[in-house]
């Protein structure tokens, strides 16, 4: 394993294995970023991830159709993020409170609702394959791997993807265009800054967050839905493993910014993608120790957040409920 | 869960009334991941469903949530007089050590770990040689002789898995590739499909069509990959087989369901032994699985280089290293 360089394959292997891993994070790394845009912190992105992984995958088994499967996740995800604004929103409760309570919640109404089902202890049967997403063939295919190894490449990274890579890197662009150059978005960063202003010009503030908060709901939704239905196939107790969280810190590194928080995702999952494969590596005699390779990503966002990245200034209204009038 | 409530109530006012004597009240508390992880904790729940099967003898089980469950649902099983105690995973080792001094009278059982105290029956497997078995398939069955491994949590009872596995493989191709990989060092690492998928996938990138898991829910993506890339994998401590047919050459059985079952039934008959209870290929307490889903890929001279395998330890003439015993693997 002494080889340095890398070759085709390898490459081929290991952006495909960023690109998938990616996927959720951004996803839900861009639902954070309305939410939080608009002056609702989301803690409880994690649980948006689970109670939609699992609505997806009940509703897939039930049904066996992929599309019913999304939308049930999307759906399920989204009531939580109306919990969550009608706890912080309406009544203007604590959001990380609200948030932490999210994640509680869909943790355990997963693995209740789940053992009443299908029996299984909180785990759901495997998805019939009508049900998943997880990519395949083309009709180009055949004449792309007809163009050589190179060809097959092009295919494997950017072709043979499931439909949730390229809705979560569409929604790049389609988010910085929402964000900077429509009426919406200058509102959604204007009340995250100073909703009185906002209130001042007449626009209501209680409906703009909410709007914003249903965006990260549908967002955390489709991420859910690629844990579930394209990575894997089913549901398995507390499945998104942190990832909820991975995003948010990719939220703070990108410093709220859309393009800037893809980046920030890729980075994360390339780590993780590289990190399997420097597992057991030996590098000047030594063996690179599991836990080392382990910590690499978080070591990299520490240094890179104290030293290179700068300040990350949340929005200035985040956290705050917003009183209209005493 | 009412009815077993019930059912343990209505056990213990029989045993008082001294009408059954011989009844008696198991319990079992599973290790984290579930008594339907479908792998280590589901293969106790089967054995104690026999139980119940075979005797009618209601037992009460317990799924921890969190480390701190497990001292705490132990001491309450024993107040309750529940007897024996099982407890599933070497995980409970100290809070089986602590509640077993507490309740001497109380008959204890822990699987995979050794606990010394003087009411504890310490249940031990030989994965090692059972996991020598998978490896002599997986190289018998690998056609770019290139065979993988994914561990949940980097301990040396995983690592005791990958050695075995490595032996076996060695021993048809001293050659053959092999890459590891360990899932992670924490309690999620048991159950992370997601990153299991993404192990299995870089493995097989690098040219492994074989790959044996012993990493419990995170097991399930490993399974899935192999399955979605038209390659093999290798299930562990149930028969997982049936998850993914045609595409799981085997599974290395643990039968912690045959260790669950006899200390009921000890228990029962009154012949409850203490100390080390090892079960290796010989006792039977690990083996491969066999069955319709499984037997056009375990073809005859797979099975024969196998069975081979098998007599080879069971005759001590092979004799397969014990990663814990010192740390190294040799192979």
């Amino acid at each position: 394993m002494g080889d340095f360089i890398p070759d085709l394959s390898t490459v081929v292997a290991l952006t495909d294995g960023t690109l998938r891993g990616a996927t959720p994070l951004l996803l839900a790394c861009l639902a954070g970023l309305y939410s939080e845009r608009s002056g609702v912190f989301d803690i409880g992105l994690e649980g948006k991830i689970l109670i939609a992984a699992f609505a997806g995958a009940a509703v897939g088994i039930t049904t066996g159709s992929a599309v019913v499967a999304v939308a049930a996740a999307i759906g399920a995800s989204t009531l939580f993020a109306l919990i969550h604004g009608l706890a912080c929103i309406t009544f203007r409760g604590n959001q990380i409170v609200s948030g932490v309570a999210i994640n509680f919640l869909a943790l355990g109404l997963a693995a209740v609702a789940g053992n009443a089902i299908f029996h299984m202890g909180g785990r759901t049967p495997q998805l019939p394959a009508s049900a998943r997403l997880n990519g395949g063939d083309s009709w180009f295919t055949p004449m792309l791997e007809g163009m050589g190894r190179y060809g097959e490449a092009v295919n494997e990274i950017a072709f043979d993807q499931s439909v949730f890579v390229y809705i979560a890197f569409a929604a790049v662009p389609f988010t910085w265009w929402v964000l900077y150059r429509t009426r919406f978005g200058m509102r959604l960063r204007a009340v995250g800054e100073n909703p009185a202003a906002v209130d001042t010009a007449g626009i209501s503030v209680t409906a703009l967050r909410f709007k914003a908060v249903m965006c990260a709901g549908v967002l955390c939704g489709l991420s859910g839905a690629t844990l579930s239905m394209a990575l894997n196939s089913g549901y398995i107790n507390n499945m998104s493993a942190g990832r909820g969280f991975i995003a948010l810190a990719a939220l703070i590194f990108a410093k709220w910014r859309p393009v800037q928080a893809m980046f920030a995702c890729l980075l994360f999952a390339f780590l993780s993608a590289s990190e399997s494969r420097l597992q057991g590596t030996e590098v000047l005699g030594f063996e690179i120790p599991v836990q080392l390779v382990q910590a690499m990503p978080y070591l990299l966002v520490v240094i890179l957040l104290a030293g290179f990245i700068g300040q990350a200034r949340a929005p200035k209204a985040g956290g705050v409920p917003y009183v209209k009038e005493r | 869960m009412k009815k077993t409530l019930v059912g343990a109530a209505v056990a213990s006012l029989i045993a008082a009334s001294g009408a059954f004597a011989d009844d008696i009240m198991p319990a079992v508390v599973y290790d984290l991941g579930g008594k339907f992880d479908q792998s280590f904790n589901q293969a106790a729940y089967t054995g104690a469903e026999r139980f119940l099967e075979e005797t009618g003898i209601e037992y009460r089980d317990f799924e921890i949530q969190n480390d701190a469950q497990r001292e705490q649902a132990l001491r309450r099983f024993a107040q309750q007089g529940h007897n024996p105690i099982i407890a599933i995973g070497f995980s409970h080792g100290a809070a089986v050590d602590k509640v077993a001094a507490e309740f001497p009278d109380t008959d204890f059982a822990i699987v995979d770990m050794v606990v010394e105290q003087p009411n504890v029956r310490s249940i031990v497997f030989k994965e090692q040689e059972g996991s020598y078995l998978a490896g002599v398939a997986a190289a018998m069955a690998s056609e770019s002789q290139a065979v993988g491994f994914v561990g949940g949590m980097d301990i040396p009872l995983i690592r005791k898995f990958e050695c075995g596995f490595l032996g076996g493989a060695r021993s048809v191709n001293p050659d053959i590739e092999f890459i590891g990989n360990m899932t992670g060092t924490d309690g999620s690492a048991w159950n992370n499909p997601t990153r299991g998928d993404e192990l299995a996938r870089s493995q097989f990138a690098r040219g492994v069509d074989v790959v044996y898991h012993a990493a419990g829910g995170t097991g399930v993506g490993v399974l899935q990959a192999a399955a979605d890339e038209g390659l093999l994998g290798i299930g562990v401590d149930s028969n997982q087989n049936g998850m993914h047919p045609g595409s799981i050459l085997t599974s290395m059985l643990k039968r912690v369901d045959n260790a669950v079952f006899d200390s009921f039934t000890d228990a029962m008959n009154g012949e409850f032994s203490y100390g080390f209870d090892v079960n290796g290929l010989a006792e039977e307490g690990v083996g491969l699985a066999l069955d319709e889903n499984n037997e056009e890929l375990m073809t005859g001279e797979i099975l024969a280089a196998v069975d081979l395998a098998r007599q080879q330890i069971v005759s001590g003439e092979v004799s397969v290293h014990d990663y814990t015993a010192d740390g190294a693997c040799p192979y």
